[in-house]
């Protein structure tokens, strides 16, 4: 294995833990509008995520910076084919953040209603986009012999993009259902369970017919047993929802995000941005990696900090693992 | 038929050249915003983390006030700072990607090692530092916004060694097969020259801004004769690292116009509009020039000074913009080597003007307000009572008057904008002043913008990014005005009484205080299953 290989694993890894992470918020952000009922149980939710959701988000600053290191191509391809929807990513990501933040910093019900229309459509667009991203790397888009894109914004909305755009969503909401069970009491905690199911409702399907695409399309007997495990434990999940078994449950939605993941970069490797236009202008490990030297000195600042970042970040959520109902929240 | 091949060339020309202006003008447009919220999240972060500090250290209600309202407009700034953040770590895939494809070895790693070791440093722990107030114990919370701050030290030192890179290129080689730079010593990148003086200037700069505007915040209240206390220590901290920076800033500006006067010549001519070289060169205070020309038809300047700032000897020669100019061709083959020259002068001397009177009205404030008379209570316009607001002492015996100590905390108020103008026109100043390079000597801006991206795209994102920021500066400055006028919240018995374990209940004194016994412990943990949050969103 050679070290762009590893790179290619890396990447994927911060990849797999931003949407591990920001999974369970994007859904916690949905399902502020389908499952709360009321301000208070609006809060309980946000708070669910209140205090870690910034440090979630930068698994998407260190894939992205990851990305431009390591496979310079790939990230100047990527940011600039996909230029549309990921401004509408950052956007979001712009206005979430700062709904999360400024929401509470006025005691005025409009104020208060705007930036909750803020966290919900916020969390859903992205939660959409990503997977329409991510949908169309591993199938592939037109990338000409400069290695740019040369389709328009409509080529990037094709059926198995969309698909795998209600895949994300789905997932996310459904684990950000799961974690809401996990870290709340009262009525929000039984109505989680009903909202994973709902969301557990699409995204079976929607899930099964995904992976089964991408295994006929790229597939090989990797990406078949990585495809087989997000079966398993989706269904798993569920199961353990309906059991009561909340902290499974997570287990579970985890594994299922987790397993997805590898699935598609599975399906990638060895490129990193198949060309639809000629197999020889796509971009691979090989082809869009930096120089060994840059890899290797990355090497050694990922193999310290990123077990250095799992053990605080997982220490925060140990620090703010009790649960929060309607009655912890102040007036 | 050709004429018509022709207009269509044209036109793509055009829509090209433009592309290239609206990407310039969005990166120029998001990098100056974000840089509005760094410098005083950097600046806050330390002053917030200094006042818990004597928090802790102390005990004294009044450090905590001080640390709770300071620590309230510090977040509002972080949450700024951290959204526009993201837009600049991926604006150069979306506009640059011929930059981004021709540096990525080199300009990712510091990069990517930002995210790996500052960012994730800030944003957890400026997490557990918001929602902990109730969870952790004293000095692990403590903990907590000193991580912060050493994360946003970080963050701006990695930034600004990759941004060095592209003033003066370093620990690199351009690789034969590809034509493209290649990283080859990562030290040098991280800790050339150029680096550490730019970072020393920069993050000085942050610790003045974050003072100017704690100082007009104190000067506002007051003016006003509320919350005496905690604003006359506030005020005092303010001013004298306000004064303490602002040397720092000066001096180390100085070094690193030295720098520049070495490695990029032609910026420092240009900030100078010194066409022709001169022996010994003077120093310009205005100029009004043709630029087309080459050359000044008014200007006001102080002979030798230039010199002097250029290598400490105020009789050497200083080389001219039309020289350079020329020596460039010679090196780089033919074209127009001259950045924006207005905007260089003008960028230029706003900068050291806004730096300079920021630390002049610091200084000014540190005298007047000089720890015997501040604190005596000889001074006070009311004896005996300890928050009434001092008197600013003039001389030993004489108070500045009731008609210029209103004048005084006025000008106090203004100043907090002051090193954010510095800071903006700083930026401006060197990030043109560079052109028509991106990366110094080595890459061209106009090879840089993204070839397959179009012109309207360009566009909505710069449209779309502009009117989010504008809206967002609104609601911003507006929440900023609200928590700022409001003041200092009121104590609670647990505020003052943090737990002294991980998730524990508050130490409050009474007769189940201090019990230690383990089973008390647990019963006072269930008891406190239904206590509110402290700090909710």
């Amino acid at each position: 294995m050679q070290l762009h290989d590893w790179w290619f694993v890396v990447i994927a890894v911060l990849w797999t833990g931003y949407f591990f992470l920001e999974g369970f918020d994007f859904g916690v952000g949905v399902l502020t509008k389908t499952l709360a009922r009321d301000r208070r149980e609006r809060r309980v939710l946000i708070n669910t995520i209140g205090p870690v959701w910034d440090g979630n988000e930068v698994w998407l600053l260190s894939a992205g910076g990851a990305m431009f290191a390591a496979f310079p191509d790939w990230y100047a391809t990527l940011f600039s084919g996909f230029y549309l929807p990921l401004l509408v990513i950052l956007v979001c990501l712009i206005v979430r953040g700062v709904a999360f933040e400024y929401r509470g910093k006025r005691d005025d019900a409009r104020w208060q209603t705007r930036w909750e229309h803020a966290v919900f459509w916020c969390s859903l667009l992205p939660a959409f986009l990503w997977g329409v991203a991510f949908a169309n790397i591993v199938r592939g888009v037109p990338i000409d012999a400069h290695r740019e894109y040369a389709g328009g914004l409509l080529g990037l909305l094709n059926p198995y993009a969309l698909l795998g755009g209600v895949v994300t969503l789905s997932l996310f909401v459904l684990h950000g259902a799961v974690f809401v069970g996990l870290k709340t009491v009262g009525e929000v905690r039984l109505r989680a369970r009903r909202a994973a199911y709902a969301a557990g409702v699409v995204a079976v399907p929607a899930a099964l017919g995904f992976l089964g695409w991408t295994q006929a399309q790229r597939g090989d007997a990797g990406t078949l047993i990585t495809a087989a495990v997000a079966a398993v434990a989706l269904v798993a999940a569920l199961g353990c929802v309906r059991a009561g078994r909340e902290g499974w449950a997570f287990v579970f939605s985890g594994v299922v995000i987790v397993a997805s993941v590898a699935t598609l970069f599975l399906a990638l490797f060895p490129d990193v941005m198949p060309s639809t236009l000629n197999a020889s202008w796509s971009l691979t490990v090989g082809n869009a990696a930096s120089s060994a030297y840059t890899l290797k000195v990355m090497t050694w600042v990922g193999v310290v900090m990123v077990p250095l970042v799992v053990a605080y970040q997982g220490w925060t959520y140990w620090v703010f693992r009790r649960r929060i109902g309607v009655r912890h929240i102040p007036a | 038929m050709q004429l018509a091949a022709a207009a269509a060339d044209h036109i793509r020309l055009a829509a090209s050249s433009g592309q290239l202006d609206l990407a310039r003008w969005q990166f120029g447009i998001t990098t100056v915003y974000h840089y509005f919220f760094v410098p005083l999240t950097i600046g806050l972060a330390g002053l917030v983390a200094v006042l818990q500090t004597a928090w802790v250290r102390t005990n004294k209600p009044v450090y905590l006030k001080a640390t709770k309202f300071w620590g309230k407009l510090f977040l509002i700034n972080i949450a700024m700072g951290v959204v526009t953040g993201i837009v600049q770590e991926f604006q150069f895939g979306m506009n640059w990607s011929a930059y981004s494809r021709f540096v990525g070895d080199v300009f990712g790693a510091p990069l990517a090692m930002e995210a790996l070791l500052a960012f994730f440093f800030e944003s957890t722990f400026v997490g557990l530092w918001i929602f902990g107030w109730d969870k952790l114990p004293k000095r692990l919370h403590l903990a907590c916004i000193w991580l912060v701050f050493i994360g946003t030290m970080l963050s701006a030192y990695f930034i600004l060694a990759a941004n060095s890179f592209m003033q003066h290129p370093v620990g690199y080689a351009i690789d034969h097969a590809t034509g493209r730079a290649r990283l080859t010593s990562i030290t040098e990148v991280l800790f050339q020259e150029t680096a550490v003086t730019v970072a020393f200037h920069t993050l000085t700069a942050c610790f003045l801004t974050g003072a100017a505007f704690m100082m007009g915040i104190s000067a506002y209240h007051l003016a006003r004769k509320r919350h005496v206390a905690v604003m006359r220590t506030s005020l005092r901290l303010s001013l004298v690292v306000a004064v303490i920076f602002g040397i720092g800033t000066a001096v180390s500006g100085d070094s690193l116009g030295k720098v520049m006067f070495r490695q990029q010549p032609m910026k420092m001519a240009s900030a100078e509009a010194l066409w022709e070289t001169q022996c010994p060169a003077p120093f310009s205070v205005f100029a009004y020039g043709n630029v087309a020309k080459g050359h000044n038809s008014v200007e006001l300047s102080v002979p030798g000074v230039l010199s002097f700032l250029s290598d400490s000897d105020f009789s050497s020669c200083v080389p001219g913009i039309n020289e350079t100019n020329h020596a460039e061709q010679q090196k780089f083959g033919p074209g127009d080597y001259k950045p924006n020259i207005p905007v260089a002068f003008w960028g230029f001397r706003l900068m050291i003007g806004f730096g300079m009177v920021s630390l002049a009205i610091g200084a000014v404030g540190l005298w007047l307000t000089r720890k015997r008379f501040w604190l005596s209570e000889r001074l006070r316009a009311q004896r005996g009572d300890p928050d009434a607001v001092p008197l600013l002492a003039l001389t030993k015996d004489r108070a500045l008057g009731e008609r210029l100590s209103p004048w005084f905390w006025r000008i106090s108020l203004l100043t907090m904008l002051l090193p954010l103008f510095a800071n903006s026109f700083g930026w401006i100043f060197t990030e043109t002043g560079r052109q028509p390079w991106v990366v110094y000597g080595l890459f061209r801006t106009e090879d840089a913008v993204s070839p397959g991206v179009s012109f309207g795209e360009v566009l909505t994102s710069l449209v779309v990014l502009t009117a989010l920021y504008g809206i967002l500066a609104v609601i911003e400055v507006r929440l900023l005005i609200k928590y700022a006028k409001a003041g200092p919240p009121e104590l609670s018995e647990r505020d003052l009484h943090p737990p002294t374990r991980i998730g524990g209940p508050p130490s409050l004194p009474g007769p189940r205080a201090g019990g230690g016994d383990a089973d008390r412990d647990e019963d006072r943990d269930d008891e406190d299953a239904d206590r509110p949050l402290a700090i909710a969103y």
